[in-house]
């Protein structure tokens, strides 16, 4: 089986594919990718299906060895990227020839990037599902971050069309990232203005903010009586809130349930921007419709869909 | 008694929580495990994942597979065959039987419960076996039973600090709670003793020892 060997890891490199959905009840965290919008078009890109699994890089990328030639894309966060000491665009579908080494180097804009290769990185299923969870130490390669010496098995390259290139949300270059979120699910465990006083200035990203969820300083979200809940399940993108009043983004590798009332949670439609955020970045959230989420969901959707069902470039 | 109470909450565009009663309550709690296991037996397309918790049921789902009103009309239309308590099969298995190694290195907090508890270790290990609990709900870690209710004598809080490294199998009490660390893991739970058994283990066909409703009764070994 061709492989690819990792000359060097990255910062925090892991394998990522649509998550481990569908074992909650038993304690199982999703996980999956943090920005699964970029995960889908990396995978259109090289002509993938959409669960195929890709390499999460963070923020500062690994150095691979291919065995053989394959096509590959970098999707979401802009990287440098050479193939052996060629420059190579990020969101754009290129050749890696048999032999080559493709690094990824720094990012320039955003925090995670989506490399996809056709036939998709083939290392075991677990539960379903290819998706690394770190604190559990379930899927991808033995549970964790790649290491150097890794060799990543890939499934055969079928019949690859890939796509010329596309475009993913990135946060602002300065000032902070508008992220929409929903009222609730514990709006009521909350002060009257409470929702007001989360859009009222800017929360910036704490430096222990990781894949399991982002910890939050700005204004003081107020409980109407205490920060104790009876545990309940905790969904992408809510934002708990603990007695300090300081939020914490729940992210891709949450655990499944949690006892803090949630005041509000990100629309799907921004997730994957959320999920491109490193610490000292800043949000400035704002509250939308569920009409509003529901539209920017389909017009995101949309657009993946024309990129994955389009013409071969 | 009314224990029909049931609201929907949006926990985002994707998820859609069932909430009754806000109390920690077997028959609440069955009432959710049931009302998840009949959402589930309907088998909609564009259904994530449903998770039964203490005392609400979150149904993820794709709102463009699914659309939101069917989901809640099916909710609402399950809620009151779940009220009535039809018991399912897994409700009837009998007890899961933990064998547990008590003090020493294995529970290395049994003296500070003891303490806590104003009693010799051995009454609060009679007191730990002497009953059986319920799996209210797992979360934490890949199978981590939330099982209750601890004897309120020996139903000591949290440690002050928790452990960087809890070994897995090691039986732990907080509060009214108990559980079973599935992996090594941090954790803040006193720690009184430990089961071989494994609670979670990927080579088995089913890796989970226990699913929400089961009943558990711990068994002194020594």
């Amino acid at each position: 089986m061709a492989s690819v060997r990792v000359l060097r890891p990255g910062l925090l490199t892991t394998v990522q594919d649509a998550g481990r959905w569908g074992l909650q009840s038993r304690g199982v965290p999703p996980a999956g990718p943090m920005d699964p919008w970029s995960h889908r078009m990396a995978n259109a890109l090289v002509g993938n299906g959409a669960d195929a699994a890709t390499l999460e890089v963070t923020l500062k990328g690994p150095e691979l060895e291919f065995d053989d030639e394959r096509i590959v894309a970098v999707a979401g966060a802009h990287f440098a990227i050479d193939v052996d000491s060629q420059g190579q665009s990020p969101n754009t579908a290129f050749i890696v020839p048999a032999g080559a080494r493709l690094r990824v180097g720094a990012r320039r804009i955003g925090a995670r990037g989506y490399l996809a290769v056709t036939g998709g990185f083939a290392v075991p299923e677990l539960l379903g599902s290819r998706s690394t969870h770190l604190v559990s130490r379930l899927g991808g390669v033995e549970g964790r971050a790649l290491a150097a010496g890794d060799s990543l098995p890939l499934g055969p390259p079928g019949g690859p069309r890939p796509r010329r290139s596309a475009e993913a949300a990135l946060p602002a270059s300065d000032g902070p990232t508008r992220i929409r979120v929903l009222a609730g699910p514990h709006l009521d465990k909350f002060a009257p203005d409470a929702l007001s006083v989360l859009q009222s200035s800017p929360y910036t990203l704490g430096n222990d903010s990781d894949r399991m969820g982002f910890r939050l300083s700005g204004p003081r979200l107020v409980h109407a009586n205490g920060a104790d809940i009876i545990s309940d399940a905790t969904p992408l993108g809510v934002l708990q809130v603990p007695a300090s009043g300081q939020p914490v983004l729940l992210m891709a590798d949450r655990q499944t349930t949690g006892g803090y009332p949630s005041l509000a949670t990100v629309i799907t439609a921004d997730i994957g921007l959320a999920g491109q955020l490193a610490p000292g970045d800043q949000i400035q959230f704002e509250a939308c419709t569920f009409q509003d989420a529901m539209a920017a969901l389909i017009a995101r959707e949309r657009a993946l869909m024309a990129l994955e069902d389009g013409s071969p470039a | 008694m009314n224990g029909d109470a049931f609201r929907l909450v949006h926990a985002g565009d994707s998820v859609v929580v069932a909430e009754l009663e806000d109390r920690i309550d077997e028959r609440v709690n069955a009432r959710a495990i049931r009302l998840a296991a009949a959402i589930g037996r309907a088998g909609l397309r564009g259904v994530r994942d449903i998770v039964p918790t203490y005392r609400s049921v979150a149904v993820y789902y794709d709102p463009l597979r699914i659309d939101f009103s069917r989901l809640s009309d099916l909710l609402s239309l399950e809620a009151p065959a779940a009220d009535r308590g039809e018991v399912d099969r897994r409700e009837r298995r009998a007890p899961v039987r933990i064998p547990v190694t008590y003090g020493g290195v294995d529970g290395p907090d049994l003296a500070d419960v003891a303490a806590f508890a104003k009693m010799p270790e051995a009454e609060v290990i009679a007191r730990h076996t002497g009953r059986v609990y319920r799996v209210f709900m797992m979360g934490f870690l890949p199978g981590f039973p939330y099982l209750g209710t601890v004897d309120p004598a020996i139903a000591a809080p949290r440690r002050p600090s928790p452990r960087l490294r809890v070994p897995a199998g090691s039986v732990g009490v907080a509060g009214a709670q108990t559980g079973v660390y599935p992996a090594d893991s941090p954790g803040g739970w006193q720690l009184i003793g430990r089961t071989t058994l494994r609670l979670f283990d990927r080579s088995r066909a089913n890796p989970f020892l226990l699913e929400p409703g089961d009943e558990v009764e711990f068994v002194a070994e020594r």
